[in-house]
């Protein structure tokens, strides 16, 4: 480990070029390479280009944009609701547009916002902390996008027609199956899960393949960024919890349309079967959100201390570990159910015990607070505000663990509090750090950091206004989902506290919007590494060509930057006259062989729009299926219509020609 | 307008056994994690403010943190046992009653009220009593959770945590409160529009009064007793009231909604909604969907007379 020297004056870092080595020479053979490279990765222009796309930093960008329109949306959703919940009795919404409200609200930002936001996250910044020209599977990645901009656009929709889903987030059965909930309500929703479905496991798997076979050589897995590891972790997770929300959902779908009866008891169903099937997917959700989190606080803790984060391999196990354990804890959200004793101790010990590399990860980042040179600009902030709402939110979700707690607790406002404490807390809070930290090399301009110190106080003092006296609220027995309650229940002060909080966080949210957008225009000009940061990202131009690096980095050590000798190589030997990327082994790293990305295409947009024809027909009819087999198959065939390439003659050159050599 | 911790329906407010120990594990909760909240706390707030010395990069001072972080883990260890160790403890009574159940009722969730069904050996004395649980003070009672509609959840918070009521599955559980009192629940699970308006009240008294009540209960609706009294029977008798309600004692039989036939003596109605007074009575009669909206009871456009005439029939079922 080789950290960069103390420097105390920190303001200057903006304008500074880093300590770091960097290329200025442009001998006339990098200038034709600059210009081939990018020829060959060119992102296409118009209309018919808009939606050819197949960059993984347009695509990832605009799924970052499009999150954060379904947050905002939701979030005055949210308000509507703390208006509404303001005083008791009120008769500002009815209960039929409240129902809506908070089930769009949680449906929302769950599946449109905080899942979809932290793998954009991935989609933008993996590639280029590990050195690659682009995500795997680009076109995948294009059509993961419209599919999912198709499913929140339709929620939106039903939303403004009046016809949203009101049935909750969970859509329990029976309430939501064909008896209780008439009209098409909760088919939107259903098939809503299937549109993000779809998006999430096609990224996760883009990822996984990203990140194990396109890593830059050297960068061995031990020396793999903390942000890196935990979008793996986090893609994983999607591969194996997702096939469950997709076998309930298309249950719930099947027997809604087509009168089958997986969940209805009359005629041998199970309404409990639907329990367990969203939770083994649900429960593992929140760590879908959270884990990404965890992944952003280690990136603004490493630069901000100027120091590598404290226990690599601890953090790294800890993840992983979360992972694991993660997928253990779903009959935690059941334990009213009436389920066996024995059964839910089993839960009870698996909730307590996700609590330890959750301690662990706390502690090490403490430690390297504690031994580092910490910078307070917003990012570090917002993580230290992370980990006081995020532990308090932790500590709450441990006493969730216990049986008998939970029973006087479950589905009361705590519960309320606790998720929000470690959702917005725990994910929001670093993802909008993150947004601070990586703006400048998203959009080549700084963000305001004296407005995000504001912002930061703002939205931490309001959130902790609105959520803390939750906790009291569920204590008190006031039960969730309801859309008014009586007048002496002891529950007003108490809300009229929340709802006035709420305003501090609409005014929060706004100030970070006008921010962004000031910022984007009128910010400061960013360089390649304002913050003088490790990891490989933060070594092309701020924002990084089409191509990402000039020459595909050689990593040296678990700081990627900060590691590099003054004569570290790169790799050659890759073509610049068409998208061939290098592909590594999983372990080490090693360089394998060179394959060919395919170019931009509008395929996977048109796949995408039959897809999404399909998936709303089905709420209408069966004969979406058949009907939309044709045009699928057809997209598909021209998405995977062959290049006519000279790739054959490629092919022959041995892997091994591709040499490290100095740049 | 004060907020009160313990109010009418608070957890920390307990009644019975069962929410008592519950209360005693959330004091325990409630310190280890201030306690845990605090040092850890104080150490981010230490680490983020301490000076910097030239010594933070040597190797000793890493092995100091490691060692530092490893007492760390090993205590969040130690602590998780100690909460779960209170956790067992405290569930330990959760399932089976303290002693023997003195009388077993089915709790039925219906969208939007509660159904509660005495049992008894004898049929004819088997009966219902609609939003209002009645049970004798100091003695377990089985609670027999079940669903006809969709899913609903038991809670009453001074006395007990939730149950699921779960359309095709039935469970056991108990209550019991140690003190006479009303004491109100609410359901806990989302059941559809007028989930916000399904409480209960759980009255608990002593064993004499809960015998006499018992008694009360197993008799016929009273007859009417006046000339008004009478036409209300009739014109109840001849509307579409009796297509949903029953009345024991005349020909109005139908379990759609609540039974009648001691409504008048009951604390509230619609489940919890209003308090039983006459007025309210006469609202909910001709237009229920104002107050309660997409409850399950359609307006009743009654003439003046005949809605005064239900009214004083109604109040008389005693």
């Amino acid at each position: 480990m080789n950290p960069p020297p103390l420097r105390d004056d920190t303001s200057k870092l903006r304008h500074d070029r880093p300590a770091e080595r960097r290329e200025t020479i442009t001998t006339a053979d990098e200038e034709r390479l600059r210009r081939q490279l990018a020829d060959t990765w060119y992102v296409p222009r118009g209309i018919i280009g808009w939606f050819s796309v197949a960059d993984h930093k347009t695509i990832g960008r605009r799924y970052i944009i499009t999150a954060f329109c379904f947050f905002i949306f939701a979030g005055i959703l949210a308000g509507l609701m703390r208006l509404q919940l303001a005083v008791p009795n009120n008769h500002f919404i009815g209960p039929d547009l409240y129902n809506q409200i908070f089930t769009v609200h949680g449906t929302m930002m769950m599946f449109l916002f905080a899942v979809p936001v932290m793998e954009a996250m991935g989609i933008y910044l993996v590639p280029l902390m590990i050195g690659a020209r682009n995500i795997a599977f680009p076109r995948l990645n294009a059509f993961s996008y419209y599919v999912y901009l198709f499913g929140g656009v339709m929620l939106v929709l039903t939303m403004l027609m009046n016809t949203a889903p009101d049935v909750g987030w969970f859509s329990y059965v029976p309430l939501a199956g064909p008896d209780h909930a008439p009209g098409k309500r909760a088919d939107f929703w259903a098939q809503l899960i299937t549109f993000t479905e779809v998006a999430a496991l096609a990224v996760s798997v883009e990822l996984v393949a990203t990140i194990f076979k396109t890593r830059a050589p050297g960068m061995s897995l031990n020396r793999m960024p903390l942000f890196v590891w935990s979008m793996l972790v986090t893609a994983f997770m999607v591969i194996f919890a997702m096939p469950s929300i997709v076998t309930c959902s298309t249950f719930l779908l099947l027997d809604r349309l087509v009168g089958t009866h997986f969940y209805n008891p009359a005629e041998g169903g199970d309404a409990l079967l639907w329990q367990h099937l969203f939770w083994f997917f649900g429960h593992p959700e929140v760590y879908i959100i959270f884990v990404p989190a965890l992944g952003i606080v280690s990136s603004i803790i490493s630069a901000f201390t100027w120091r590598p984060v404290f226990g690599y391999s601890a953090m790294v196990m800890s993840l992983v570990a979360t992972g694991f354990i993660g997928f253990g804890l779903w009959v935690h959200h059941m334990f009213a159910t009436g389920l066996p004793a024995l059964g839910l101790e089993y839960f009870t010990a698996a909730s307590i015990v996700i609590a330890i590399p959750s301690g662990i990860q706390i502690f090490c980042w403490i430690a390297s607070i504690w031994r580092g040179r910490p910078r307070f600009h917003a990012p570090l902030l917002f993580v230290v505000g992370f980990v006081a709402i995020f532990v308090l939110g932790g500590l709450s979700g441990v006493t969730l663990a216990s049986v008998p707690f939970d029973l006087q607790v479950h589905d009361s406002y705590y519960v309320v509090a606790h998720f929000h404490y470690v959702l917005l807390g725990g994910a929001v809070f670093p993802l909008i750090g993150g947004i601070y930290f990586w703006f400048p090399k998203i959009t080549g301009r700084m963000m305001d950091d004296r407005m995000g110190k504001w912002n930061f106080w703002l939205l931490f003092i309001g959130f902790n206004v609105t959520f803390f006296p939750m906790h009291i609220l569920g204590l008190d027995g006031m039960p969730r989902r309801v859309y008014t309650y009586p007048d002496n229940m002891g529950w007003n002060t108490l809300n009229l506290i929340a709802s006035l909080g709420a305003l501090l966080l609409v005014v929060g949210g706004a100030m970070f919007v006008y921010n962004v957008v000031r910022s984007y225009t009128w910010g400061t000009v960013a360089s390649e590494n304002p913050w003088g940061a490790e990891t490989l990202e933060w070594s092309v131009s701020s924002p990084p060509p089409v191509y990402n690096f000039l020459h595909l980095p050689v990593v040296e050590g678990r700081c990627a930057l900060w590691d590099r000798s003054a004569d570290a190589p790169v790799v050659t030997g890759i073509r610049s006259d068409c998208r061939e990327v290098l592909v590594t082994d999983v372990m080490d790293a090693e360089p394998i062989c060179r394959v060919e990305y395919p170019e931009p295409s509008l395929w996977p947009f048109a796949c995408a729009v039959v897809t999404s024809a399909f998936f709303v027909g089905s709420i209408f009819t069966p004969w979406a299926l058949p009907i939309s087999i044709v045009p699928l198959a057809i997209t598909l065939i021209g998405w995977f219509w062959p290049k006519k390439a000279d790739s054959d003659t490629r092919a022959e050159q041995p892997a091994g020609s591709m040499r490290e050599a100095r740049a | 307008m004060m907020f009160a911790i313990g109010g009418n329906q608070s957890a920390l407010n307990p009644h019975g056994p069962i929410a008592r120990s519950i209360v005693t594990h959330t004091w325990w909760l409630l310190a280890i994690s201030i306690a845990v909240y605090v040092v850890v706390m104080a150490a981010l707030l230490i680490a983020l403010a301490r000076r910097r010395r030239e010594s933070d990069d040597l190797p000793a001072t890493t092995s100091r943190l490691t060692r530092n972080v490893g007492v760390a883990v090993v205590l969040t260890v130690l602590t998780l046992i100690g909460i779960a160790a209170s956790s067992v403890v405290a569930g330990r009574g959760l399932y089976s009653p303290s002693g023997a159940g003195a009388i077993t009722v089915d709790v039925v969730g219906h969208q939007w009220w509660w159904d509660f069904q005495y049992h008894d050996v004898t049929p004819s004395d088997v009966f219902t009593s609609p939003n209002e649980l009645h049970i004798p003070v100091g003695v377990p009672v089985v609670i027999k959770a079940m669903s006809t509609d969709v899913i609903h959840s038991f809670w009453v918070p001074n006395l007990m945590g939730k149950r699921d009521l779960i359309p095709g599955i039935v469970t056991n559980t108990w209550i019991q409160a140690d003190e006479p009192g009303v004491y109100r629940g609410q359901c806990a699970e989302f059941c559809g529009h007028q989930h916000a308006h399904m409480a209960l009240n759980v009255v608990a008294e002593p064993m004499d009064e809960f015998l006499t009540w018992i008694q009360h209960q197993r008799e016929p609706a009273a007859e009417p007793s006046t000339d008004l009294e009478r036409r209300g029977q009739q014109v109840f008798l001849q509307s579409p009231c009796v297509t949903c309600h029953a009345i024991r004692g005349t020909d109005a039989g139908s379990h759609v909604g609540p039974e009648l036939t001691h409504v008048a003596s009951r604390l509230t109605l619609a489940a919890g909604t209003l308090p039983n007074a006459r007025g309210h009575l006469a609202g909910w009669i001709a237009n229920s969907q104002s107050i309660k909206p997409g409850n399950r009871m359609p307006p009743n456009p009654l003439a003046p007379d005949d809605l005064q005439a239900v009214l004083a029939y109604v109040r008389s079922l005693r």
